[in-house]
């Protein structure tokens, strides 16, 4: 087994080159991705090695990137579109909502609107304003779409090849705050499936489910309960949008309690769907009521204070409080 | 509406004139051919405004006054072309062979689409201002990787041009120099918005600032609509690059079925208008300098009434999709929401509640 270390920055460099390689459609759309390599070097000498016909530095106007790769799809290729920072994205919105989440349905499957739209997403690295935002329940809410986290190097490299294969658009959520952060990775074969929710510590009081940035905080919150005596079972979702159910399913059904952790604003998030969900799918197994630790309902603060926005550790043991507490 | 930058080749009154840049290369009968479809684009469009009117159809937007734009244009394009509509382009989906009964299924709201788009290379038609044009240029962008000596022409009006992704869609075209046309039908109102209000300045002179040329045409003119168009696709496909073609036109017909227009507008201007219709000013050429006579346009007539006929029978043969079609096509791969909704609405629909 091939195995190699490194950043999840790197492995989604290592990823993009991989399917370029596989794939002479797949063509890389986005601002600065080409000479500088992104802002945050994802796409690191691609331009050199593919050309600037495959690694296309655009004119700064993300409703442009999202619809020529809708044209472009049209034609046969596949694009991965960087936007820049999550907070950009809405100049697309119009484009990603009414043509790319439509445009199969619309042809009656002629079209195939296969495109990764690349979104680096939470917060955590002290940016200024529109820079770390989480606006991953908008896509989820809106058919036709299909939404994916990662938070590993590993899943990183994997899934977005998968993404890229998918003849479905897909929104790609990366944690920013662990784009440099080192993991093993598997150069063999993938680990899951682009949908699959993972158990990554299993427990058997309370499961606890997040993705992206969270699911290295709901492993630290599961070492803190450990040294009480609380076992955390910590599923990273992966799959946003359509989410993995029967995983969490078969999780809940064991432990019974549900705190569900994201940055993302807590009301109609996605969150709230897999609460929803869960309650309606486990109600007799269910010991306490789900819980969901999440931003608040504020847009998202200076990042001075932004660690009393974010879920932390803390946050997430006080939820697991909550849940343990309901029955005496 | 006299413009000395108006390119135009057939006059209201229907005689030839020269121009400077541009020269009818076509045949009397090549003429003769695009009446036939300029008439039967309008019994299509007068068809539908009375299934309309009769509860047949959900809404129709008339295309009346604009046949000799779209058709003059849809004309000048080569098989491969692909072309990306707005909604009104009714005599391009003729010109591009959609049957037009297909057209009338997104109308009577038996479906979002209407058509294989890539089997007539003719884009479903977008209701949401100005998208297609990015579309089209990204489509653009990919004959261009392709090698292809095809090009893109793609519609909106005078007021999408007030659209962000329109102007973004400029500024690709020209940073790329991709092989699109831009077909912009001012027919001089947004529903009730004059045009005065979308620009200051001309239309087509935009296309300047943007870095490539623009022109305005009679958009009543079909020869001069046809020239123009086809000198920029072959531009297009050659590798010039993108051009912007203003056709000056008017919307006789109201926005929609929807619309009131006698709220915004005066009886005078539409009767001026009236007077510079495409069909009667290419019926005049034809009877001019064609010698075509008065039995060849009954014929061109009893055609379109046994077209409208037939279009009638076969739009009220469309009956109401299955329910359970809404969950095909949502993905191209499998869903477990979408097993899970088809699954619920078929227990329903069995139970009898449809």
């Amino acid at each position: 087994m091939a195995t190699t270390t490194m950043t999840m920055a790197k492995a989604l460099n290592a990823g993009l080159r991989r399917a370029m390689e596989k794939d002479p459609k797949v063509l890389l759309m986005g601002e600065d991705i080409g000479k500088l390599g992104g802002v945050f070097r994802i796409t690191d000498g691609l331009q050199k090695d593919f050309g600037q016909d495959r690694v296309v530095d655009t004119p700064l106007a993300e409703s442009a990137i999202v619809g020529t790769a809708v044209g472009l799809a049209i034609r046969g290729y596949r694009c991965v579109c960087e936007i820049q920072f999550d907070g950009f994205v809405f100049p697309a919105f119009d484009q990603i909502v009414s043509q790319v989440a439509k445009l199969h349905k619309r042809s009656d499957g002629v079209y195939n609107m296969a495109m990764v739209i690349r979104l680096p997403f939470q917060g955590g690295i002290g940016a200024i304003e529109h820079h770390s935002e989480s606006p991953e329940a908008l896509f989820a809410h809106t058919p036709g779409l299909r939404v994916v986290s990662c938070s590993t190097p590993n899943d990183a490299y994997w899934m977005i090849q998968q993404a890229i294969e998918s003849n479905d658009p897909i929104i790609f959520c990366e944690p920013k705050s662990r784009y440099w952060e080192k993991g093993e990775v598997n150069l063999d074969a993938p680990p899951h499936g682009l949908y699959d929710a993972v158990v990554r510590r299993e427990g058997s009081d309370v499961t606890v489910v997040g993705y992206g940035s969270s699911v290295k905080t709901m492993l630290r919150a599961a070492e803190a309960a450990a040294l009480e005596g609380t076992s955390l079972e910590v599923i990273d979702v992966r799959g946003v949008a359509p989410i993995d159910f029967p995983t969490l399913v078969t999780s809940l059904e064991k432990t019974g309690r549900l705190v569900v952790v994201q940055e993302a604003p807590r009301t109609a998030s996605v969150g709230s769907e897999i609460v929803a969900e869960l309650t309606e799918r486990c109600f007799y197994s269910l010991r306490a009521p789900g819980v969901r630790v999440a931003g608040y309902h504020v847009p998202y603060p200076p990042a001075r204070i932004e660690e009393e926005y974010r879920p932390s550790v803390d946050r997430v043991l006080d939820a697991v409080d909550q849940v343990m507490g309901f029955e005496s | 509406m006299i413009d000395e930058e108006l390119v135009q080749l057939l006059t209201p009154e229907g005689e030839l004139v020269d121009h400077p840049d541009y020269a009818c290369s076509l045949s009397g009968d090549e003429i003769f051919s695009m009446y036939r479809d300029m008439v039967i684009v309008r019994r299509l469009c007068n068809e539908s405004t009375s299934l309309q009117r009769q509860g047949q159809l959900a809404l129709w937007a008339p295309v009346e006054g604009q046949e000799g734009a779209q058709i003059g244009a849809g004309r000048a394009l080569a098989p491969m072309d692909f072309t990306f509509p707005s909604y009104r382009e009714h005599g391009i989906a003729w010109c591009r062979g959609v049957p037009p009964e297909q057209v009338l299924r997104l109308f009577r709201a038996v479906s979002t689409g209407g058509w294989d788009p890539q089997k007539y290379r003719h884009h479903v038609p977008t209701i949401v201002l100005g998208n297609q044009v990015l579309n089209a240029v990204g489509y653009a962008m990919g004959v261009q990787r392709d090698g292809a000596e095809e090009a893109v022409l793609t519609f909106f009006g005078d007021g999408a041009s007030s659209q962000g992704d329109v102007l973004e869609a400029f500024v690709w075209a020209s940073s790329f120099n991709a092989p699109v046309v831009f077909f912009c039908q001012n027919n001089q109102f947004g529903i009730s918005t004059p045009s005065s209000t979308q620009s200051k300045v001309p239309l087509f002179r935009r296309a300047r600032g943007f870095g490539f040329p623009g022109v305005r045409v009679d958009g009543n003119d079909l020869l001069a609509c046809y020239e123009v168009t086809k000198a920029a696709l072959e531009n297009a496909r050659a590798g010039g690059g993108p051009t912007m073609i203003e056709a000056y036109t008017y919307r006789m017909g109201a926005h929609t079925t929807s619309d009131d227009p006698t709220r915004y507008r005066v009886d005078a201007e539409v009767e001026v208008w009236k007077h510079r219709d495409p069909i009667e000013r290419t019926k005049a050429l034809l009877v001019r300098e064609y010698q075509m006579k008065p039995a060849n346009f009954i014929a061109v007539s009893e055609e379109a009434e046994a077209f409208a006929l037939k279009l009638r029978d076969d739009v009220l043969a469309m009956g109401r999709p299955d329910p359970l079609s809404m969950f095909d096509d949502a993905y191209s791969e499998p869903h477990p929401m979408i097993d899970e909704g088809r699954r619920e609405m078929a227990a329903l629909l069995a139970n009898g509640g449809e």
